[in-house]
């Protein structure tokens, strides 16, 4: 889907930024003191997350997420340091519980309906070498 | 020759005995077919939410305040995030940085001596699915996915794999007691994991840890702590380095076996779970569960002690396990030699459930019966010896002790006319062992008496044939 | 034969047509136009359902990542291919039960990540307004098709300005209620604590008929509110006599479209002449929103997303070897490059020694963002900004650019971040004929006061009753 125009070490255009300043007059302000992303870094998050990528995906994914990673930094404009994280929206709403009354459970059928490979009732998966 | 001084923390995990699972309403029975007892929640469906079971809430706190801990303010759960098949949602609902309850204790007295094992926390988590493995592919049964667990972590107390089996026996029996799980490491509703480590003696750092898994039952887990032990001094006292891992433990091999080590700590990138929201047990609501828990083991113990006069050992004993705790105090309502109850339980119950490998539930003899035999003892109906095998025969057919003494005819023979004649006719047929015993041998009194015992088929009541025959002997005619 | 696929839901109501001609109407429309816009990613061909109720036959289109059972489900994505879940969205099953005709389902940005529709992996949906543009997104496929009349109401999700961003780039009415006023359950989830599900209708009343319908506690959803639903039809009443609307000066910076802020400045005074009271506030932390949503969202998102492995359904890559190598090689294949970029940025800022500088930052500043809030509803009852800084884009335009892309959604996200109310609803076109969307946003669970804003405003001009020519 994404088309890349541009080879990775192209300078970025900063033509395209200027049209969106986030402060009054400026442009992204320390776009030029740009973070860069250590490869391997992005190797061991691609494997986290059980994604691989080619030497030039993986590039064009590490200058990427440099860039935003740039950007994101500027939440250290601000001084959190006696402020609650947020982690509910509804910050009220609190002890959500349901009673221990049984409800029908989806026949094996429909649970394996959707899986690609299964034997009688069991899913089936390639082999899991080692422990968890 | 350095000394050194062993130190083990445990890990155990608990599945809470609620109807339902921990976020959805599919049952928690064993056993059943695979994947039949699964929903779009514990399969990890996308698009699915959790709501958590207020009971299995209920049972986590009961068991933090049983074992002395604080509860958290504001309960919140986390996701621990990791890749296994088992896991359908590749992330564990659990607790990471605010568990439900931190800082209480259990007091064990393991070789003679009292010991205060700190539990560091206790926090509630949801249960994978099973996996099975064939060569050339693994299976998935997710019926176990979802079902609550509660995770108690000791801090690095424990001193031996005594001490550890002390502990967790101690735990079982105070789990048993708040009804919350039934415990049975063989159906998995126990599991246990130890972390352990060696020391000089007197040392306060902590050595090298090794964490030792797969350890189905409180005696592989003595084993295994004794095993790993003596593993890590002889290490120490060799080239083998001591390295940070986890070994599994061979049961049939009596060996612990290292897992291929993994080449960097985990991972799990835990965060606030956002499709639950807090939880907040105001203090008196803490209090009345409190007041509400039921009598604890140790507690049980003091007052048999004090209520039935019996000796802390045989009160340590009898209330190990809530069932036979609770046995004993419906015989002793029924019975009064209280003494007479806890010795038949300690002694011939015990050995029989031990044999048969099932417990006092299962014994199949009630508390009446057990009460009724031993009435039947105290009126002469049947001699000691005799109720020792009706016990055993009740124990296995569920047949009441009464109907089996008069099914078998078994009553003992009272008669001393009866017990006479019978006497009278071993005395004529025993000439020697009468001149012996005559002449001042003892035990050829204990031989008449047997030869009355085996011609009344055991019937006949000891001391009457004892008395008989000693008149007869010595009186005379 | 007439136009009843133009209408609205309530028009079509009022005219006692039957569900069948309205069916037929719609079908034709759908295939006259569906080739130029592309909105559907499967049409329902079948008749309309039995049931009966308030939405009796009333076409409505859902977007895909909302389960429907046993129906293909995917999130324009190759990763869920023949997905069909076995159980119904909750909303799906409060709309069966009030008789809507479940017309198919809507593409979308790949799992919600995008705002244009072009990370689909069935191919962009076009805007019907310019069929070069985009269509906004992610719920860009429900706004295309209610705006090219192919359906008479359409249901999308808004984690960032997902439905309030496409409903303004296509002309059309997009609602995201309070957090927790809808149900999540059966929403596929990008960012469990932004989600939300709400209408995209063609006017306002359509709305409230509509979140009238799927609004209310459910308990499959911990996180959705046990309070009762009001009569949201009562809040369609055009008055805005002291009412007080703030106008934050942060959201009309240098670099928003002149066109965008000539016709919000116009809204506001045709409000202001009806009696509002206009008062300029500031809501500070407004520059930090992007940041702190792009940290937020991606880190849930790559926990939400990391279930789609190919064990249970979806795409697998057969020749795996074990099963790391089929995680690996099934996830590479199946996720779109978007997906893979939140994915690694959000699992970034989740690992060890990057958590408390990103996500808990993150988490903090998201507390400033609402307390902005907090304090500008004391003196406010409504706060009234553009939806989008710019009308809708050419197709391809931003996407080298995810900076650019992301920014967007500049002025939607803080509502997500707040959980507050948010509408969209036309207030004119560009000198190029593209849709200009306003934004009002309510206290939590002030969706009445919002309603009755924007009714009030819709039925004082004519914005709403414009239609692209297809």
């Amino acid at each position: 889907m994404l088309r890349v125009k541009r080879h990775v070490t192209d300078p970025v255009d900063h033509g395209q930024y200027a049209r969106l300043p986030l402060k009054n007059g400026g442009g992204y302000g320390n776009l030029y003191r740009m973070k860069s992303i250590d490869k391997k870094i992005v190797e061991k998050v691609a494997h986290l997350s059980r994604l691989e990528f080619d030497e030039k995906e993986l590039e064009q994914y590490c200058s990427q997420l440099a860039l935003i990673l740039s950007y994101i930094d500027k939440l250290n404009e601000l001084d959190t340091s006696k402020t609650q994280p947020t982690t509910h929206a509804l910050s009220s709403l609190k002890n959500v519980f349901r009673k221990d009354v049984s409800r029908e459970s989806i026949s094996p059928e429909e649970a394996l309906r959707n899986a690609p490979a299964k034997d009688g009732d069991l899913f089936k998966v390639p082999p899991v070498i080692g422990g968890k | 020759m350095t000394k050194y001084e062993t130190v083990i923390g445990l890990e155990v995990h608990l599945q809470l005995a609620t109807r339902t699972k921990a976020f959805c309403g599919c049952s928690t029975d064993f056993g059943a077919h695979p994947n039949s007892q699964t929903c779009p929640v514990c399969l990890g469906f996308p698009g699915s939410l959790p709501v958590l079971n207020e009971e299995a809430f209920n049972f986590a706190i009961k068991v933090a305040l049983a074992l002395g801990c604080k509860i958290q303010d504001l309960i919140k759960f986390d996701r621990k995030n990791y890749y296994y098949p088992d896991l359908p949602k590749n992330f564990q609902i659990s607790q990471y940085d605010m568990p439900l309850a931190y800082d209480g204790f259990i007091d064990i007295t393991s070789s003679g001596q009292s010991k205060r094992i700190r539990i560091k926390r206790v926090h509630m988590e949801e249960d994978a699915g099973k996996l099975m493995h064939t060569p050339g592919y693994s299976l998935v049964d997710y019926n176990r996915s979802g079902m609550p667990l509660l995770e108690i972590v000791t801090e690095p107390d424990l001193g031996s794999h005594e001490e550890a089996y002390d502990y967790l026996t101690k735990l079982k029996a105070i789990l048993r007691y708040l009804k919350v799980s039934d415990c049975d490491m063989e159906k998995g509703s126990l599991r246990c994991d130890a972390n352990i480590s060696i020391r000089p003696e007197g040392d306060t750092k902590l050595g090298v840890k090794v964490e030792v898994k797969n350890m189905n039952s409180f005696k592989n887990v003595r084993s295994a702590l004794e095993y790993e032990a003596r593993r890590q001094v002889s290490a120490m006292g060799s080239e083998e380095k001591i390295v940070q891992e986890t070994r599994l433990w061979d049961a049939d091999k009596e060996v612990s076996n290292s897992m291929r080590s993994k080449e960097e700590a985990e991972e799990y990138r835990y965060f606030p779970e956002p499709d639950l929201v807090p939880f907040v047990v105001d203090k008196r609501n803490i209090e009345n569960i409190k007041s509400g828990l039921p009598e604890l083991p140790e507690a049980r113990a003091e007052r048999f002690t004090k209520e039935f006069a019996m000796s802390e050992y045989d009160a340590g004993v009898i209330t190990s396990d809530i069932d036979l705790a609770e046995y004993f105090e419906e015989s002793a309502r029924l019975y009064k030699n209280v003494k007479a109850v806890a010795n038949w339980i300690m002694g011939d119950i015990m050995a029989a459930l031990k044999e048969k490998t099932i417990s006092i539930k299962d014994a199949r003899i009630t508390p009446a019966g057990l009460t009724g035999l031993l009435t039947m003892i105290d009126s002469g109906a049947i001699s000691g010896k005799m109720a020792k095998d009706v016990l055993l025969e009740a124990m296995d057919t569920g047949i009441d002790p009464k109907a089996i003494v008069e099914k078998r005819g078994l009553s003992q023979v009272n008669d001393r006319g009866e017990i006479e004649a019978v006497v009278r006719s071993v005395i004529a047929g025993n000439e020697k062992s009468v001149n012996d015993y005559k002449a001042g041998k003892t035990n050829a009194l204990t031989f008449l008496v047997g030869q009355v015992m085996k011609s009344t088929k055991g019937k006949a009541n000891p001391s009457i044939v004892n008395d008989i025959l000693k008149k007869i002997l010595e009186g005379g005619v | 034969m007439e136009k009843l696929h133009a209408l609205t839901a309530h028009e079509l109501i009022a005219s006692k047509k039957s569900k069948t001609e309205i069916a037929t109407s719609i079908h034709e429309r759908i295939e006259a136009v569906e080739s130029k816009v592309k909105a559907f990613v499967r049409i329902n061909n079948t008749s309309s359902a039995g049931t009966s109720g308030v939405l009796s036959g009333i076409p409505v289109l859902i977007k895909d990542n909302i389960c429907v059972s046993g129906e293909e489900t995917t999130c324009s994505s190759r990763i869920l291919t023949d997905f069909k879940p076995p159980y119904d969205a909750t909303v799906v099953k409060k709309l069966k039960a009030a008789g809507a005709y479940l017309i198919g389902k809507s593409n979308m940005d790949e799992f919600a990540f995008g705002s244009s529709c072009e990370t689909s992996c069935y191919g962009p949906t076009r805007n019907p307004w310019d069929l070069d543009r985009i269509p906004g997104g992610s719920s860009g496929g429900s706004a295309a098709a209610v705006a090219a009349d192919e359906t008479i109401m359409a249901i999308g999700s808004d984690t960032g300005g997902s439905i309030r961003q496409p409903a303004a780039l296509c002309g059309v009415v997009g609602m995201k209620p309070t957090y927790g006023r809808v149900s999540r359950y059966g929403l596929i989830a990008f960012a469990s604590s932004l989600d939300q599900i709400g209408p995209i209708t063609k006017d306002v009343e359509d709305a409230a008929l509509l979140l009238g319908v799927i609004a209310g506690y459910d308990e499959m959803d911990s996180t959705s509110v046990d309070m009762p639903v009001p009569d949201y039809k009562r809040s369609l009443v055009k008055d805005v006599k002291g009412l007080r609307i703030g106008v934050p000066k942060e959201y009309f910076i240098k670099g928003i479209d002149k066109d965008v802020e000539a016709s919000v400045r116009k809204a506001i005074g045709v409000l202001k002449d009806l009696g509002a009271e206009i008062k300029d506030i500031t809501l500070p932390h407004t520059e930090y929103a992007v940041a702190t949503y792009y940290i937020v969202a991606p880190a849930e998102a790559s926990s939400n997303l990391a279930r789609f492995d190919g064990v249970q359904y979806g795409l697998r890559d057969k020749g795996a070897r074990n099963i790391i190598d089929m995680y690996i090689k099934s996830r590479s294949e199946g996720f779109g490059n978007e997906a893979k970029r939140r994915i690694l940025l959000g699992t970034y800022c989740l690992s060890t020694g990057y958590y408390d500088a990103y996500y808990l930052k993150a988490q903090k500043v998201r507390t400033k963002i609402r307390e902005d809030f907090d304090r500008a509803f004391k003196d406010c009852d409504v706060i009234i900004t553009p939806t989008s800084p710019t009308p809708a884009f050419k197709i391809g335009e931003r996407m080298n650019d995810p900076l650019s892309m992301y920014l967007s959604d500049i002025f939607t996200i803080p509502a997500n971040l707040a959980g507050l109310p948010a509408i969209s609803v036309p207030c004119g076109l560009t000198a190029g004929a593209l849709p200009i969307g306003l934004q009002i946003m309510a206290k939590p669970f002030d969706e009445e006061t919002m309603l009755r804003a924007a009714y009030t405003f819709e039925q004082s001009t004519e914005h709403h009753k414009l239609k692209p020519k297809l």
